[in-house]
């Protein structure tokens, strides 16, 4: 499988050609080599992930590594924590129907999704520092082990985000502060962005599927063009010549392209269908972005409130002369610390997310115009091989139709 | 936003809604989308049942563009083929990619497969100048026949009409329909050039089948449409009706094409004659019977020898019950037969006939399973028609959502390819939704020689009932000879005569007289019978070789256009998205 992660990349995430001096620097990752381990229930993909690299933090130029997807999920989950407002790439599904699990196109989807999440952090600006990539692309297989389970069950799953995220939406007032108002941006232009995510996914969602569909009507006509082939040759052999032989030749035709609609079935799939299904994943992972903004808002608008009272508290106790003062003094400053945190915490959400949009637009109509060009490349093929195959019979047809 | 859309979202794309929504679609400047736009986008309606799909495939007619008679010559004349394969052709052309394509070497036959084909258009037996896809039907059959070029006769069946039978009792009579039968010809039989119309019901067609079915034994008759069994509710209802009627004009057309039954009493006289169709009706089984009982004493020992059955009538097939007890002979000596009784006398050409018989049934058990395939080939193509028109529909709507919300540069340039991308899906959409119109009117061929087979087995089947005439008569003359000659010896052996003997005897002998006449009448209708079968089956080989290389022809000049234009659309796309390529990054 062609993988675009052959290209060395340099920090900055454009590609460079093989023949760039070596002292830019890059970080290069393949995720390759899926191998079923493990028994029965147990059973599971492990992918050899390949790191090429001149950074200094990094253990040498090429360190190989087993991983399977919860590590992924791992990571994913340690970088939604700490970079909060950065669009985490999204991840393939985790579960699959069981028949499926471990069939053959199913693993190379996945591990074609698993090669571009791990790149695509490595692409990225601030991702690429973090401390859990390194671990990821270099720590020995016990200590990922360690790793990951240390961490099951602390981090929040995606069905929570959602559920943070309903509320949020939901414009339901804090009953515990007792606020009259819903604890939520109201700003024109974060609505603005928040309805567009919405409404994107929906209609890539319905793009997608009809993707998928489409994939299906390859493979359908590919075997119905096989059987028409068959029965056409059987037919042929019936009758005498020169029909015989125009059956006969007409059924071979038939047959070789039905192997022709099988092939740009499986591109249609890897190479069209699953960049949109990417397309979705990667709305939904914004999605979860909003919602830990409108945690970080909700935190920042509360504290600053308490903040605020504490504040106003202490000055009464200080017109008093109370001797409570200096405790409420501690209690105002380490709440006022905590509000900035908050504070800071959301601007840079706000901030990050400025950056980001801009940085998906870009990325999404790059990738999509990839995938719109392969997939038109396919169909002309595809047209153009049914056009010469079915010409390559008209000489003789033409030559014995007239009775 | 589209005009479909409900605040629910897609959760499903409601297909007639994307058929409105491709009508209404807005393409863009591109003047090449404009005949397409208007097109009649709901051709294919059904989604259910796959046969009806195919039947309303076959009749969709597309408004915009001309007749679709590409494959089949619209007319003789020459004049009038050329203009509306100009308009077709230009309505479809694109702009020089085309030409510029390098896939495909000029000419190509985006361009060329639209103009007129001389296969058949010299020797139409079925003048097809209307555009009607039924007529396309039956006109993909027609081949050059031995008659002059200038001949033909075209069969419309029309104007189906509820009509009561008069009755004397007080509840009235049923109710049935009829239909109007128009012929317009020009065949010397029919009185020259001429045009005329009667109104015949279904049981009127049953007559005329009947009739030519015995008229015409060992011929390949085509079979005519079903008796159905249906509650007369059904038979009233207007889809009924209207298959029926498709039905009917089809049989009738297939029976004009028959060089030999066109030119049938019969025929002329179902389509002739105003009023009650002068044919003999078939009767029912009852009478049958009694006739039966009552013939065949009379057929085997005369009625005071003169008035003896005429022994034509004896070499009539026993049909249908009429002459049960000679059903019951013939049954027994068919018996005899299979058990090795009596060996029929003619086992030479047995052999090649029981060849034939058998090359005909893998035959058509052949063509059944290739007009299955067929059939799903032709969902196949209709499918991916409708998957990739919903797509495109899916990614116009994407483009609007795009250019409404878009806030960066990036998302309209993405707007834009999604938009490029659409527009040739959905062409591409429409191509194959043609295409498969073709399609389906080319492998149809299939179907109609299915029903040929029946008619080739009805063929068959006159043969054999009529070898068995023959040897039922046979067998019977070696045991009227022994009874003589057991009377006579009997009787010789009485002094003076035996004069009840000498009369049986006189009357056994006139029986044998009477069966050897009627043997040797059977042995030449069984003659001609065989004759015809040969003659007809050597004709139906031919014409369907031909029938087929043309169905074959047709169905591939069709798949090459249309993979042609469809290859030409998305070539545009790829090249309007050239700057995406990456497998020509060579920096």
């Amino acid at each position: 499988m062609e993988s675009t992660t052959e290209q060395p990349r340099n920090i900055s995430g454009s590609m460079q050609s093989p023949r760039s001096p070596s002292s830019q620097p890059y970080l290069s990752v393949s995720v390759t080599d899926p191998v079923k381990l493990g028994n029965g229930v147990q059973a599971y993909i492990s992918y050899r992930v390949i790191t090429k690299t001149n950074l200094p933090e990094y253990q040498g130029p090429e360190k190989i590594v087993i991983r399977r997807y919860s590590d992924f999920v791992w990571l994913r989950d340690r970088l939604f924590e700490k970079y909060k407002g950065i669009f985490i790439p999204p991840l393939p599904e985790k579960s699959a129907v069981e028949k499926f699990r471990f069939s053959a196109e199913f693993i190379e989807m996945r591990r074609a999704a698993l090669d571009i999440f791990v790149n695509r952090i490595a692409l990225h600006p601030e991702l690429q520092q973090s401390e859990d990539l390194r671990t990821f692309l270099q720590a020995d297989e016990e200590t990922m082990d360690r790793f990951r389970f240390q961490e099951t069950g602390i981090f929040k799953k995606p069905a929570d985000l959602m559920q943070m995220f309903r509320d949020v939406q939901s414009k339901v007032s804090d009953a515990v502060l007792g606020k009259e108002k819903p604890v939520e941006e109201t700003t024109a232009d974060y609505e603005k962005l928040k309805h567009y995510i919405f409404e994107l996914e929906n209609h890539l969602a319905e793009a997608q599927k009809h993707a998928y569909r489409l994939v299906k009507r390859h493979r359908e006509l590919g075997q119905s063009l096989l059987d028409f082939g068959k029965a056409v040759k059987l037919l042929g052999a019936c009758e005498g010549e020169p029909t015989g032989k125009a059956f006969s030749d007409l059924g071979t035709k038939s047959e070789l392209l039905s192997i022709k609609l099988q092939k740009e079935a499986q591109q249609v799939l890897m190479n069209f269908e699953e960049p949109l299904k990417d397309y979705v994943r990667y709305v939904q992972s914004i999605k979860a972005t909003i919602a830990e903004r409108g945690t970080a808002f909700k935190q920042h608008c509360e504290l600053a409130e308490t903040t605020k009272l504490k504040e106003i508290n202490l000055d009464k106790l200080m017109l008093t002369r109370s001797d409570k003062v200096g405790e409420a003094e501690i209690e105002y400053r380490e709440i006022k610390a905590e509000s900035e945190e908050a504070t800071r915490r959301f601007e840079r959400i706000v901030k990050r997310m400025e950056e980001e949009i801009v940085r998906f637009q870009e990325q999404k109509t790059e990738e999509m115009g990839v995938a719109f060009h392969q997939f038109a490349k396919g169909q002309a093929r595809l047209a153009n091989s049914v056009a010469d195959a079915w010409r390559s019979l008209l000489p003789k047809l033409e030559a014995s139709s007239t009775v | 936003m589209m005009g479909s859309e409900n605040a629910d979202g897609f959760e499903e794309t409601n297909l007639n809604a994307t058929k409105e929504d491709m009508e209404n679609l807005d393409l863009g400047v591109d003047g090449d989308d404009d005949p397409l736009k208007k097109s009649d986008v709901n051709g294919d309606t059904s989604n259910s049942g796959y046969r009806s799909a195919m039947s309303t495939l076959s009749n969709v007619r597309d408004p915009l563009s001309p007749p679709p008679t590409v494959m089949i010559p619209a007319d003789s004349d020459p004049l009038l083929a050329p203009s509306s394969y100009e308009d077709f052709r230009s309505s479809f052309s694109s702009k020089p990619i085309s030409s510029d394509n390098s896939y495909i070497e000029p000419p190509s036959y985006a361009d060329v497969i639209f103009s007129p084909f001389d296969e058949n258009s010299d020797s139409e037996i079925n003048g097809a100048d209307d555009s009607s896809l039924h007529s396309q039907f039956s006109d993909s059959l027609s081949r050059s026949p031995s008659s002059s070029s200038s001949d033909y006769i075209k069969i419309t069946v029309s104007n189906p009409q509820k009509e009561q039978e008069t009755s004397n009792s007080i509840v009235g009579g049923n109710t049935y329909i009829t239909y109007q039968i128009t012929t317009r010809t020009n065949l010397p039989d029919f009185g020259g050039p001429s045009e005329f119309s009667v109104r015949r019901r279904f049981r009127d067609v049953v007559t005329l089948a009947d009739r030519l079915a015995e008229s015409y034994r060992g011929f390949c008759i085509p079979p005519r449409p079903d008796k159905s069994v249906v509650e007369s509710q059904v038979m009233q209802k207007q889809e009924f009706v209207e298959q029926r009627r498709i039905a009917l004009e089809k049989y009738l057309r297939r029976l004009s094409a028959h060089p030999v039954i066109r030119n049938s009493d019969e025929l002329k006289v179902f389509l002739q004659v105003q009023g009650k169709l002068p044919l003999p009706m078939s009767t029912d089984v009852a009478s049958r019977m009694l006739d039966g009982a009552v013939k065949l004493p009379k057929q085997l020992f005369g009625e005071g020898g003169a008035s003896a059955v005429p022994v034509h009538e004896v070499v009539q097939p026993a049909r249908g019950g009429r002459d049960l007890l000679r059903l019951f002979k013939e049954l027994r000596q068919s018996v005899s037969n299979d058990w090795g009784g009596s060996k029929p006398p003619v086992v030479e050409e047995d052999k090649e006939f029981l060849e034939k018989k058998e090359k005909m049934h893998d035959l058509e058990q052949q063509i059944i399973n290739a007009s299955q395939q067929a059939e799903s080939l032709v969902k196949a193509q209709q499918d991916m028609g409708e998957t990739m028109g919903e797509l495109g529909l899916a990614f116009i709507k994407l483009t609007k959502f795009e250019n409404e919300e878009a806030a960066y540069n990036s998302q309209r340039t993405r707007a834009n390819d999604m938009k490029n991308l659409a527009t040739a899906a959905v062409k591409a959409s429409r191509f194959y939704r043609e295409l498969n119109s073709q399609t389906v009117k080319h492998l149809d061929t299939l179907h109609e020689y299915l029903g040929m087979m029946m008619a080739v087995q009805g063929a068959f089947a006159d043969r054999s009932s009529a070898l068995l005439t023959v040897q039922t008569l046979l067998s019977e003359l070696p045991s009227l000879q022994t009874r003589v000659e057991k009377l006579e010896a009997a009787s010789s052996k009485v002094f003076g005569g035996d004069k009840s003997r000498i009369r049986k005897i006189e009357e056994l002998k006139e029986t044998i007289k009477v069966t050897e006449d009627a043997k040797n009448v059977a042995i030449r209708e069984y003659e001609r019978i065989k004759e015809n079968n040969r003659s007809e089956v050597e004709r139906l080989d031919r014409e369907r070789r031909a029938d087929f290389m043309n169905m074959m022809k047709g169905f591939v000049v069709n798949q090459v256009g249309y993979a042609e234009k469809m290859g030409n659309v998305w070539a545009k796309v790829a090249e309007e998205t050239s700057q995406y390529d990456r497998e020509k990054q060579s920096s």
